[in-house]
Parts: C-alpha cells; sequence; structure tokens
C-alpha cells in the first residue's frame, strides 16, 4: 500500500499554510476520534468502576448487613471544606451498615486513600487500603496482600481502645508499628479515628434516621 | 531492500531500545519490580510501538518536515489514550494490572524515536515489523530486569501472572525460596540501575567474545 503524494501539489505542499493545515488537520481528526472512543466506551467504563466498588464495599462490609445495594445508596455529607460519600448497606429498610472512603497523608507526596466499613453502633467491620504509593517493603505493609495488619483494626470502636489508646505503639497506643515504618501506620491509625468520629458527628444522617437515632 | 531478518535482529539484539539505544530507561526503572509487571509493560508498549509505527509510515507523505515532530507526537499521545480507555472499558482485569502503567508509554521516548528514525521514511509493512520488533526486543529487557529484580528482590519468578495472562499461566508464578524476607533494595530504583548495569556488561562481554572468535562473522554470512 504506497501512498504517494503525487495529487499533492508541490506548491500547496510548499506553501506557509501547509504544515499549519496539517498540524490542525491531525489535531482535529485525533480529537474526534478520542471523542467518539469516550462515547463508545464511558459506559462500560463507569459500569467496570461501579463493579470495583462492589467488591471493594464488600470487604469492609460483610454480605449478611444488607439486602440492597449499598453503591447505589448513597448520601454525601459536607466535613469541613471536602465533602465525603457515604454508601449505605439496608436491610429492610434500614440501615445496618455504612462505608466511606477516608484518606491519610502518605510517607511521599501523594496521599493513602482508605475505605473504612461501620456499622450502626460505630463499630470498625473492616478497612482495606485501595490506593497508597508508600516504600515497597516498607510502608506496603498496610495491604492485605502484604500482611494483616490492617485486619487488626476489625471490631475496634471510637472507645475501643479508649481514645489515648488510638495510637502505634511508639506513641503509647495500642496498635503495632511496622519495623522500619512508623509514619505510615501512625497516618493510617489516625485517619481510621478520624473515619470513626465523622461517622459518630454525623450519625443520625448516615443512618437515616431523622429524629438523631438513640438505641 | 526490506531485510525483515535484520530488522528483527536490531529490535532483538543488535540495537535493542534498552541494552544499545540505552532509551526508555524511566518507565523501565518504575515498572519492573517483577517479571509480570514488566512483560505486561513491555507488551502494551509493543501494542502502541506496532500501531504508531503504521499510522505513521501511511502518513509519511503529508507530513511537512517543520510539524513532523509534534503531529507524531499528537499521533502517538491519542493512540496511548485510545488504548487505555479501549483496555478499561473491555479488558477491565487487564487494566487493573497495567492501569498505571500504560499512560506512561506517551513518555517512552523510543515510541516517538520510531516514528522519527524509522516509519517516517520507510513503508507501511517495514515500519510494522520495526515496531513489533523494537518492542519485544523492549519486552525481552523489561522481563529479563524484572526477573532478576524479582528473583533477588523477593524470591519469586512471574508472580500474579495469571492476573495478567489469564488462569493458563498460573503455572509460571514460582516460589523459589519461601519465608525469604525480602531484599528492598533490588525492588527500590537502585536495584533497576544495578541490573541493568549487570546485563550491559554481560551483553558487551557476549559481543566481545563472538567477535574474537569470528563467530558474529558468520552469523551474518547465513542472515544475508
Amino acid at each position: 500500500m504506497h501512498v504517494t503524494s503525487h495529487w499533492l501539489k508541490p506548491e500547496i505542499r510548499q506553501s506557509v499554510g501547509y504544515p499549519i493545515l496539517l498540524l490542525g488537520g491531525v489535531a482535529l481528526l485525533v480529537s474526534a476520534a478520542i471523542g467518539i472512543a469516550d462515547l463508545g466506551t464511558h459506559a462500560d467504563i463507569a459500569q467496570r468502576q461501579l463493579e470495583d466498588l462492589q467488591v471493594t464495599l464488600q470487604q469492609v462490609v460483610p454480605a449478611e448487613y444488607y439486602d440492597n445495594e449499598p453503591v447505589l445508596d448513597t448520601v454525601t455529607v459536607q466535613e469541613g471544606d471536602r465533602s465525603v460519600q457515604v454508601y449505605r448497606a439496608r436491610r429492610k429498610g434500614q440501615v445496618q451498615a455504612v462505608s466511606f472512603r477516608t484518606t491519610a497523608p502518605g510517607y511521599g507526596s501523594s496521599e493513602m486513600v482508605m475505605i473504612v466499613g461501620v456499622d450502626r453502633d460505630g463499630k470498625l467491620l473492616g478497612v482495606r487500603v485501595i490506593s497508597h504509593s508508600e516504600t515497597p517493603g516498607l510502608g506496603d505493609k498496610i495491604e492485605t496482600s502484604k500482611s494483616n495488619w490492617i485486619l487488626g483494626f476489625t471490631g475496634r470502636s471510637l472507645n475501643d481502645p479508649p481514645p489515648a489508646g488510638w495510637g502505634v505503639k511508639k506513641d503509647g497506643g495500642v496498635f503495632d508499628q511496622f519495623t522500619g515504618a512508623t509514619i505510615t501506620p501512625r497516618a493510617v491509625v489516625k485517619s481510621i479515628k478520624g473515619g470513626l468520629e465523622f461517622f459518630a458527628n454525623h450519625r443520625a444522617v448516615l443512618l437515616d434516621e431523622s429524629s438523631g437515632g438513640n438505641n | 531492500m526490506n531485510d525483515y531478518r535484520g530488522i528483527f535482529a536490531d529490535g532483538l539484539w543488535n540495537n535493542n531500545v534498552v541494552f544499545t539505544q540505552m532509551l526508555a530507561l524511566c518507565p523501565l526503572m518504575a515498572v519492573t519490580t517483577t517479571a509480570t509487571n514488566g512483560l505486561g509493560m513491555g507488551l502494551a508498549t509493543t501494542g502502541v510501538l506496532l500501531t504508531s509505527n503504521i499510522v505513521i509510515a501511511i502518513l509519511r507523505d503529508f507530513v511537512a518536515q517543520e510539524v513532523r515532530i509534534p503531529v507524531f507526537v499528537l499521533l502517538i499521545a491519542s493512540l496511548v489514550t485510545l488504548a487505555d480507555m479501549a483496555i478499561n472499558a473491555w479488558l477491565h482485569e487487564l487494566y487493573k494490572v497495567l492501569g498505571l502503567f500504560i499512560p506512561l508509554i506517551v513518555v517512552n521516548c523510543s515510541v516517538l524515536g520510531r516514528a522519527e528514525s524509522f516509519a517516517s521514511k520507510q513503508p507501511v509493512l517495514a515500519s510494522a515489523a520495526d515496531g513489533l520488533a523494537m518492542g519485544l526486543g523492549y519486552t525481552l529487557a523489561l522481563t529479563v530486569i524484572g526477573g532478576c529484580r524479582e528473583i533477588v528482590g523477593s524470591a519469586t519468578l512471574f508472580a500474579h501472572a495469571s492476573l495478567l495472562l489469564g488462569d493458563g499461566f498460573a503455572f509460571l508464578e514460582t516460589t523459589l525460596i519461601k519465608d525469604y524476607h525480602g531484599f528492598l533494595l533490588m525492588l527500590l530504583p537502585p536495584g533497576g540501575f544495578l541490573v541493568l548495569g549487570f546485563l550491559l556488561a554481560g551483553k558487551r562481554v557476549i559481543e566481545r567474545v563472538t567477535e574474537t572468535s569470528g563467530v558474529k562473522e558468520e552469523f551474518h554470512c547465513s542472515v544475508q
């Protein structure tokens, strides 16, 4: 397949406007291609991301807590300058547990993103780190594939351990740090505690109870 | 004229992107912590190299000299974007493994390098062969470096290969030493430089030995 430019007259090729038109034309073409591809893949990608989210939520809220679709039952709460999207797990219409994202500053420049599942009494059902860029071999023990450390938070609540114990052992708390890495677990512990406080502050809204909820 | 054997010999060995041209080292250091990651990044890059070489060879007669570099950059960047979207939508399992690496292909200078030095001057088929050969050479380099770092760093080989290639390739996953505590240095960027340095030295030694024993000449004769 030989495309030659015989039909493209040399005068046109050598004119001042040719490179400009060429560059503009190529830009227009590739933009159109990307636009069309976006239209074609947008729905699929959104669906895949929803499925990913579902899988993550299942890790922090056990299946027996809900009969609805927590991914679709969301409420957005304003906390300080950021808004938190909360996924409600309901059984027979009543919210049994919620899950939401919480972030912590990492060791490097980027944030760690965690998802936290909390039941209606403020007890942690599970915590998972969704994304982080901690040092491999040191800070990455927050992943379940590397260590069981993050599972140690299951069953904890704001008063278990008491507020003073919500820290790593080096700071007088009850949670282990890792050999060679203190900053990462410290940030994770603080962020999880922050998540529980967020739940306590907005409990009525999160549980969809207008009366303020007292059980 | 179009010596395909020569093209492949260049891509895989004589003019290998990593070991001879010393290009694309940034994505190399970032992803080669395991052989599987290296293989995945290599295959994704091969796909982009192949398509970008084909597209640019088709358009080569229309592209004016003065604006060729911006045109190539535009084409390559949009090809990578398209690949990123397509893999995300339709090969989502693969995307979860490769997702971080795909945008990195844009900054892989070997793609622009091949566009400029080969595809903009050669017919479509030869350019396709060149893209494929260079891509496979890059894949080979990434997989070997990833394998070395993985063996020394975490005593496994092709960990998580089934996530990338499908369950049929689970047999590739090997654990060499159980309860190995890991050699962190190899997993961090310095390990990548160390392995690359040793492999470069090894390649020079092989080339010198084959040259002095005359094997290279024979090899050359058989090619032509």
